[in-house]
């Protein structure tokens, strides 16, 4: 049963407390990723879990036990490192079983569960040769194999691909996934690149200052992020912010820019009550605004200011009143600078904010 | 400047070299005489004690000096409460002279005076340690003596070599389950190649030539026991006022010195390339 | 080993909070002295009173008399303290046919080691920028063979350097003393420099060049203020090594010259009449009080410096 609960967890150093009651549950078999900047607490968290860190208060069960107390390597985990932390000075075969040697594991038991995990990862040819030897990927998979032959039924990844370059890391990533639909494995994967969250999770949890800020889909993530952070942390290019006030009128509900501009907000789904003149920030991603065809039910003045061509389309760079705004538009469209165009986008697909909160109307 | 230095060394290896193919007595002679001074250098007994010496005396304090410093490296390693102080009282031997060091434990492995004597005042009259008086066991004398002074120095190369380990590595071995004297022996110690030559060639080269410490420990006695051939170069020169014989003794001396070095920098050589030929 | 609970995925977490009957383990880890943690605090401090007993050793017994030495009880403390040993000495030890303590040796030491530091230092750091920044012909050779010169004894170079140094006439005089200790510095420093300069980076160099400074302007506007911690270990290593020096300075130094070492190891090996080991041992540690002195002052960047130099190589 590999499902992971971490309850009440509080960690510290010295005085600087990093981890404040902290409550989270993992499925059996999920891909769970913990996504934050740097600082976020999100490496603290999944040393608590691994038992590198020693914790303040609170309890970690893994697969049924509680090993708060249990040292790494009675929790039933299995760790690959940023730089994937494989013995120098041992063969691919070596490093595999040097764990198990040690555990006084049957000879022939022990190469049983090399031989398993050399044909799941294809890693038999590598077996004579020492890591330098190796390539990025060949690393990965031979880290990845090291826990596997211990039977591990948790794996934590500690920023595997942080150290790779951006064409390594796009291959990895794939390689990743398909050993997580493979093996079946209750992963957690901690990373600061929403990239790899949103196509590797299945889970994802964003962290800031300790604290879990939304724990949910990737598309819900992205959809509907919970406040300001979540929704300018996920996503490139960023989602646009404008700011504003909320301006009740006849029953419909809408928005006062800074400057003035009215933008209607019919058809957006408030958790609650939102009240008149309430200070509000209005998130728009950069695909949703359009600037082409019938005006929609919303609308924005955008001035444009500059283009960004990326190859497969373009980004506009514009100002709503003295926001700037990005918008997708096709490669081939073409604007003029200064031209003044009418957007438009589905208040529905939009999120808006309390301005002091942050926190999702 | 450097070319002087160099010259130095170049210029002063060619003379010795050259000197003892000669009949120098106090002053240099140029008349070869073959070689005679190496024939009689290999007949001497004060001389193949000395080798005999040198060999012993350095394969023990050398390697116990690695061991020892090793270990103290791996306990300082464990985050203890005073490590700084701890190191300061590991390495200060290092900071003295070898004369103080020779002097020091002559007096405590004196028999009237040291440890043999504060036993039998607390009433071990049957106790007996003066290994300086006995021509076969004083060598071990100078050994302790040694590891006393070099101890040290490894231990803080050998820390600093640890400390250079990449942390994940030693956290990848904990969730593996290896236990932390394993790791300590058979990951950390192979990936320290580069700290354990060097201290073990400066142990060397300290060991090679060694004479201050001999002067005040033992003055080379009793008898000719704990003769070394840097002192054996030395006494010829001066006091036996036989150059060409101390000539012949430092060319010897100077072999061990070159394949010790040698070695070393063709294993750095071949090491590197066998890591960038990827 | 586990507790009870129910083992579908969901709903776990609910079951558990409620089933806690028995202590369940939480929060930090209880920390009990564990044996490994005693042993290994025992074998430190064991280590360490082997360390420190030959010192205890030397300051007990030179401050006691000598009617109690010679009772023996090597590690007891003095019955009566005496500060006279240290005075005997610093002013009237006997070192040879002269009878004035340790005090001109100490004063001669301070001749030997001041300029030879300061000059081997100075041309040791310009050679190794040299070396690192500037390629010149034949420099990786020169390089070779210092680095081999700082390995070789110094007993098979000793004869030649004495010959030479009475045909210049320098034999036996401070000048001689201080170039030979300035010479033998030189491999050892310069490797140092070296390595020091090769981990700066080249930008730094390069974009002074491309501000048209020359060599001695690089040198001395950023190499040498960039320098300060190589410089410090380099003058510890020295100063350490030359001061306990003996070798060089019973051969070269000359009689009036010579260095407390030199003094120290003719005051204690004495045959004529009795050995004052109070003496003695007050003489050791006056010896070896100024390069303890500043070990214990700079403490880790001796332990920086040795490990910058040396764990390269």
């Amino acid at each position: 049963m590999a499902h992971v609960s971490v309850r009440d967890l509080d960690v510290a150093f010295g005085s600087l407390k990093v981890l404040h009651n902290l409550n989270i549950d993992v499925e059996e078999g999920e891909f769970l990723v913990l996504l934050g900047p740097s600082g976020c607490g999100k490496s603290t968290l999944l040393n608590s879990i691994a038992g590198l860190l020693d914790i303040v208060d609170g309890q970690i069960w893994i697969a049924g036990d509680n090993v708060t107390w249990k040292e790494p390597k009675d929790r039933h985990i299995g760790m690959v490192f940023q730089s994937y932390a494989l013995y120098p000075r041992m063969t691919v075969e070596g490093n595999l079983s040097f764990g198990l040697k040690t555990a006084r594991v049957a000879k022939d038991e022990i190469q049983r569960r090399i031989n398993a995990a050399a044909d799941l990862l294809q890693i038999q040819p590598l077996m004579k040769r020492r890591p330098f030897e190796l390539s990025g990927g060949q690393r990965q998979r031979v880290a990845i194999g090291r826990a596997l032959v211990r039977d591990v039924q948790v794996f934590l990844f500690d920023e595997p691909l942080s150290n790779l370059d951006a064409k390594l890391r796009t291959e990895l990533r794939v390689e990743l996934k398909k050993l997580h639909i493979k093996l079946g494995s209750t992963m957690i994967y901690v990373t600061h690149d929403q990239i790899e969250a949103l196509t590797l999770a299945d889970r994802i949890a964003v962290m800031h200052g300790g604290l879990i800020q939304q724990l949910a889909t990737p598309k819900e993530i992205y959809r509907k992020p919970v406040n300001l952070f979540v929704a300018g942390f996920v996503g490139s290019p960023a989602m646009n912010f404008l700011e504003g006030r909320i301006s009740k009128a006849n029953g419909s509900v809408g928005m006062k820019l800074v400057d003035g501009t009215d933008v209607a907000l019919a058809g957006y789904e408030f958790s609650g009550q939102p009240q008149d003149g309430q200070p509000a920030v209005l998130g728009v991603r950069p695909e949703q605004i359009e600037l082409k065809g019938a005006p929609g039910p919303a609308t924005l003045p955008v001035t444009v200011a500059l283009i960004d061509p990326m190859g497969a389309d373009s980004l506009l760079w514009g100002t709503v009143g003295k926001d700037t705004v990005s918008v997708r538009i096709g490669a081939e469209d073409t604007y003029q600078l200064g031209q003044s165009v009418k957007a438009s986008f589905q208040p529905s697909m939009a999120s808006l904010f309390d301005a002091e909160s942050g926190n999702r109307l | 400047m450097i070319v002087v230095a160099v010259g130095v060394y170049v210029v002063g290896i060619a003379f010795t070299f050259y000197w003892s193919f000669t009949n120098s007595k106090i002053f240099p002679s140029f008349q070869l005489v073959g070689l005679a001074q190496y024939r009689r250098l290999w007949s001497s007994d004060r001389w193949l004690v000395a080798v005999n010496n040198i060999w012993f005396y350095g394969a023990m304090s050398i390697v116990s000096a690695l061991v020892f410093g090793y270990l103290l490296a791996v306990f300082m390693d464990q985050r203890i409460r005073q490590e700084d102080l701890l190191r300061s009282i590991f390495l200060y031997p290092f900071a003295m002279s070898l004369i103080v060091t020779g002097l020091v434990w002559q007096w405590i492995l004196d028999p009237n005076l040291g440890i043999n004597e504060t036993m039998h005042s607390l009433g071990w009259t049957s106790f007996h340690f003066s290994p300086l008086v006995d021509p076969d066991t004083a060598i071990y004398g100078l050994v302790v003596a040694a590891i006393w002074q070099g101890s040290g120095f490894t231990m803080a190369v050998l820390l600093s070599g640890l400390r250079g380990i990449d942390a994940e590595i030693w956290r990848a071995a904990k969730v593996d389950g290896i236990p932390t004297w394993r790791t300590y022996l058979f990951i950390a110690l192979p990936m320290m190649r580069g700290a354990v030559a060097t201290a073990f060639v400066f142990q060397a080269v300290g060991a090679v030539r060694v004479y201050d410490l001999i002067i005040a420990m033992t003055g080379g006695g009793p008898g000719i026991s704990t003769n070394m051939p840097a002192v054996y170069v030395i006494s010829m020169i001066t006091s036996s006022q036989n150059a060409g014989q101390g000539m012949a003794a430092a060319t010897m001396l100077l072999l061990p010195v070159i394949a010790i070095v040698g070695l070393f920098f063709f294993w750095q050589w071949w090491s590197e390339r066998r890591e960038t030929a990827r | 080993m586990t507790s009870g609970e129910t083992t579908t995925a969901a709903g776990v977490s609910a079951s558990m909070a409620t089933s806690e009957t028995r202590v369940e383990p939480r929060g930090a880890k209880p920390k009990s002295l564990s044996p490994a943690r005693i042993g290994i605090y025992a074998f430190l401090i064991v280590a360490a009173l082997f360390f420190l007993i030959p010192l205890y050793v030397m300051v007990v017994t030179s401050l006691k008399e000598m009617e109690e030495i010679r009772l023996g009880h090597l590690f007891n403390l003095p019955a009566t303290w005496t500060l006279q040993p240290w005075v005997d000495a610093w002013l009237h030890a006997c070192t040879g046919r002269d009878c004035f303590g340790l005090s001109p040796g100490f004063l001669n030491s301070v001749k030997i080691t001041v300029p030879s530091v300061l000059i081997s230092i100075g041309l040791a750091s310009i050679n190794g920028y040299a070396l690192s920044f500037w390629r010149y012909r034949g420099a990786n050779l020169l390089f070779g063979l210092l680095v081999f010169g700082a390995f070789v004894p110094y007993q098979v170079v000793v004869y030649p350097l004495i010959i030479a140094l009475r045909d210049i006439g320098l034999f036996s005089t401070l000048i001689g003393i201080i170039a030979i200790h300035t010479i033998f510095g030189m491999p050892i420093l310069t490797l140092l420099f070296r390595n020091f300069y090769a981990g700066l980076p080249i930008e730094l160099f390069k974009a002074a060049r491309v501000d048209g400074a020359g060599f001695w302007r690089v040198f001395f506007y950023i190499m040498v203020p960039m320098s300060v911690p190589i410089t410090i270990v380099a003058v510890i290593l020295q100063v350490t090594g030359i001061w306990n020096d003996f070798l060089f300075g019973i051969i070269f130094a000359g009689r009036p010259n010579w260095p407390m070492t030199v003094q120290l190891n003719n005051i204690v090996n004495t045959t004529q009449g009795t050995r004052l080991y109070n003496v003695n041992m007050a003489a050791t540690i006056l010896t070896a009080a100024v390069p303890l002195a500043i070990y214990f002052i700079s403490g880790r960047w001796f332990v920086r410096g040795i490990a910058a130099g040396a764990v390269k190589g």
